[in-house]
């Protein structure tokens, strides 16, 4: 085995993004195909909730915009249109519906750079991704569906699909735009219509989407945005006129959903549920095993915990080593993860930008420490970087000799914190990735291809990635097996969750 | 008062992206129903029909294994997009050669079919055929699912059968409706990852060669579809027994011509689909669906074990 140079890194001149996007100074809600402002409070509540918050630029703490609160009259509204328009775009020819959503994905990639850059500005997640990765996903899946609309009856022979009614969308602040994209096409493309919450913190990308749908001449109410905190969601998951939830998020939140649903049949309000989709937390196993291909597989490793800052609900954070190969994939992660760069989102040489808030870093660094006090053992290979004096951040880092009773080991972190365990048997390490609640995705690296069907088969996942990792497509669909959440996002399966089936 | 005078237009082939003479040199006059001269477009030889046959089989690579399904898609999206822009041309050449009254184009699926045909304005015909486009450009990256599977076999193997191109296609029309029954063959053809030798209709040669016009500004890479403005009679017999070509796919074409092109399965096994007769092309469940793409492909079926 060759010796590797430690540390060290090139110095690259900064690269900085330098289109500028301009963002105004409020946002209103989009709803009927206007911006609106926020209904004012009742005077017999007080206003304690004022009627606008701030959204930040992570990397800079510094203010972007200031995003209207959505309180319940504001919730009834933006439903109401959604109801009105839903009966219109059900009953425009299916082919039409494909033609508004080619519109939008063709908009989409003549202003994805500006998007790009707004995402990275709000979200802190560095332009190479948001650029690279995000944005051409978004545009994908707004083609990818509309190509669906008038051909339905193909995803569901012998059934007639027919759309559900409001679907009302709640989605986290890690790929704003990408889960705006991943929840609206479909559920446009199979004749519904659409209230959406983007995250508190990441409200911007989900605004400018707004603006496109006006610029293309979307039905008006076909899409509506609100935006706001918690409660803002839980009014509109509880809302009478909502036919059906999809919510991406925390495990904790999800369960909080089906619970409210639950209860609104217990309370007799409605004899069953609204219709659910789940996309919720993931811990996700990551196996390597003495017969893949190393060097391919640490970058994968790298990229499956690391992209986008480790907050990503199917990152792979449980890493599970072959115990001969054990000193040697240490090593070499050490090695790789020395030349990532840490910093401005902005920058185009950034590899890991800035965690989305205060809280989140406040989070993963109680993980931290928590996995030191455990007793595993800390390694931080990015020894030098400029680190910002505003901003959050947080370096890539991993622990070995992690137990699988560690709360690092079975807790989501949702940050570039790596946990690496080992094993010595196949079945040791099927046993041992299957012992989660989560179900979301899994990797395996290895050269022998009846031994990744093989573990692909056996492994208690929604996405198995072999030899690879961290790979999305509008056509594949995605999505978790036990309390990762249910239904899938994507592909031809991914329609289910967006249409009525009658014979 | 002085008239402008306007620069008519000179009607060629387009072959391997690129608009050339026959080799022949000869040309064919397209008229109006009165018998006034509209251009004299050219007139493919069996030569240009080997050249246009060796572009599509050299392009077929990049089309069907480079490119992916969503670039197609939106090549093919592209293409609905030169057509929108170019509505007024074709509905004008549609219009000016009029419709075909020989008498001779083969029979219709239904009566009310053909009358709905019969009535077919020019502008609906435009719209009917760019729609038909952008229907078929969002099979291109759905088609797999919706016509493959996995096998769920008695045995710890993961199998799966999935669609492939069946390669170089030879398209040929109908005489009417000369444009959304070229689409409608063609698109479903190139949705599928095969690429195109088309025959234009005999009746409006004029519509054969805008839509050239068409493609090569919708960033179709060269050789994927190759039109040739022709004498049918002289060309079917060449696709028949062209032993390079993977697939024939036509409609509405006389009994002669289809026996012709049927008798080039003998050939040498080449996939030959003509429906006949001619469906009703205004009719979106009867020309909207899987089943147009699925005899242009072939299927793969994988085999690996799922237990070491």
């Amino acid at each position: 085995m060759t010796t590797l140079r430690k540390g060290g890194t090139f110095n690259l001149a900064p690269a900085p993004e330098s289109i500028k996007v301009e963002i105004k100074p409020r946002y209103g809600h989009f709803i009927s195909g206007e911006f609106v402002e926020p209904r004012k409070a009742s005077r017999s509540k007080s206003s304690a909730a004022p009627d606008y918050f701030t959204t930040l630029n992570p990397a800079t703490e510094r203010p972007l915009a200031e995003i209207a609160h959505a309180r319940p009259a504001d919730v009834d509204a933006a439903v109401a249109a959604a109801r009105a328009a839903q009966p219109l775009w059900a009953a425009l020819p299916a082919k039409e519906r494909a033609k508004h959503l080619f519109r939008i994905a063709r908009r989409i990639q003549e202003r994805a750079r500006e998007l790009a850059i707004l995402e990275t500005m709000d979200c802190g997640k560095p332009i190479k991704e948001s650029r690279d990765v995000d944005l051409p996903l978004v545009a994908a899946h707004f083609f990818y569906h509309a190509g669906w609309a008038d051909k339905l009856q193909y995803a569901f022979p012998g059934r007639t699909p027919r759309p559900i009614g409001v679907c009302a969308q709640i989605i986290p602040w890690n790929f704003p735009l990408m889960m705006a994209a991943w929840k609206i096409a479909p559920a446009l493309a199979c004749g519904n219509t659409v209230v959406l919450k983007p995250a508190e913190t990441t409200p911007l990308t989900a605004l400018r989407l707004a603006e496109i749908f006006a610029e293309v001449g979307l039905p008006k109410g076909v899409v509506n945005i609100i935006t706001g905190d918690g409660t803002t969601g839980a009014s509109l998951v509880a809302h009478p006129g909502v036919d059906k939830v999809a919510f991406t998020g925390s495990t904790e939140v999800g369960k909080r959903i089906a619970r409210t649903l639950a209860d609104e049949v217990a309370s007799g309000t409605r004899p069953s549920p609204k219709r659910l989709t789940l996309e919720l937390g993931g811990k996700s196993p990551h196996i390597i095993f003495e017969d893949a291909s190393i060097d391919q597989a640490v970058e994968g490793i790298i990229g499956g915990i690391f992209f986008n800052q480790g907050e990503v609900c199917c990152a792979g954070s449980r890493l599970f080593v072959q115990e001969s190969i054990l000193p040697e994939v240490i090593a070499k992660l050490e090695h790789r993860m020395a030349s990532l760069r840490v910093g401005d989102p902005l920058d185009k040489n950034t590899d890991v930008g800035a965690i989305n808030s205060a809280q989140q870093l406040e989070r993963i660094q109680h993980y931290i420490a928590l996995g030191e006090s455990e007793g595993a053992r800390l390694h931080q290979p990015i020894t030098s970087w400029n680190k910002p004096s505003k901003g959050h951040w947080c370096a890539p880092c991993f622990f070995s000799g992690v137990q699988p009773s560690h709360t690092i080991a079975r807790e989501e972190i949702f940050g570039p914190v790596l946990s690496v365990l080992s094993f010595r048997t196949p079945e040791e390490a099927i046993t041992r990735a299957n012992n989660t609640p989560y179900g979301l995705s899994a990797g395996i690296w290895t050269d022998k291809g009846s031994k990744v069907f093989e573990i692909a088969r056996k492994l208690k996942a929604g996405v198995v990635w072999c030899n690879t990792f961290n790979k999305f497509d509008p056509a594949s669909p995605f999505g978790g097996f036990k309390e990762s959440g249910f239904g899938r996002e994507g592909g031809m399966h991914g329609l289910r969750g967006y249409v009525e089936l009658t014979q | 008062m002085p008239t402008r005078l306007d620069t008519s237009k000179t009607f060629k082939l387009f072959v391997n992206g690129a608009f050339p003479r026959s080799e022949s040199g000869r040309t064919m006059l397209v008229s109006t129903p009165k018998g006034e001269p509209i251009a004299h477009v050219a007139k493919a030889s069996r030569k240009d029909l080997r050249e246009a046959v060796e572009a599509a089989r050299a392009a077929l690579p990049k089309w069907a294994e480079e490119t992916t399904a969503y670039n197609r898609a939106q090549i093919l999206y592209r293409i609905a997009e030169m057509m929108e822009g170019k509505r007024a041309e074709l509905a004008d050449a549609i219009a000016s050669v009029g419709p075909d009254l020989s008498g001779t184009t083969a029979p219709r699926a239904s009566k009310a079919g053909a009358k709905k045909q019969a009535t077919l304005t020019p502008d609906a015909e435009v719209e009917l055929a760019i729609d038909r486009v952008v229907h078929f450009a969002g099979w291109a990256d759905k088609h797999a699912q919706v016509l493959g599977c996995c096998n769920p076999v008695a045995g710890p193997f993961y199998t799966f059968t999935s669609p492939e191109p069946v390669g170089v296609v030879a398209v040929v029309s109908p005489r009417s409706p000369s444009l959304l029954a070229l689409v409608s063959l063609m698109t479903p053809a190139l949705a599928a990852a095969n690429t195109c030798v088309a025959l234009a209709s005999e009746h409006n040669p004029l519509i054969g060669a805008l839509l050239g016009e068409v493609l090569a500004t919708s960033d179709v890479p060269p050789g994927v579809v190759n039109i040739l403005t022709c004498d049918h009679a002289e060309l079917v017999q060449i696709i028949a027994s062209h032993r390079d070509i993977d697939g024939v796919h036509g409609a509405g074409l006389s009994p002669q011509h289809a026996a012709i092109l049927h008798a080039g399965a003998a050939e040498n096994v080449k996939r030959v689909t003509i429906q006949t007769p001619a469906p009703d092309w205004t009719n979106a469940a009867q020309c909207e669906n899987p089943g147009w793409l699925e005899p242009l492909v072939e299927f793969k079926t994988i085999w690996h074990p799922a237990s070491s």
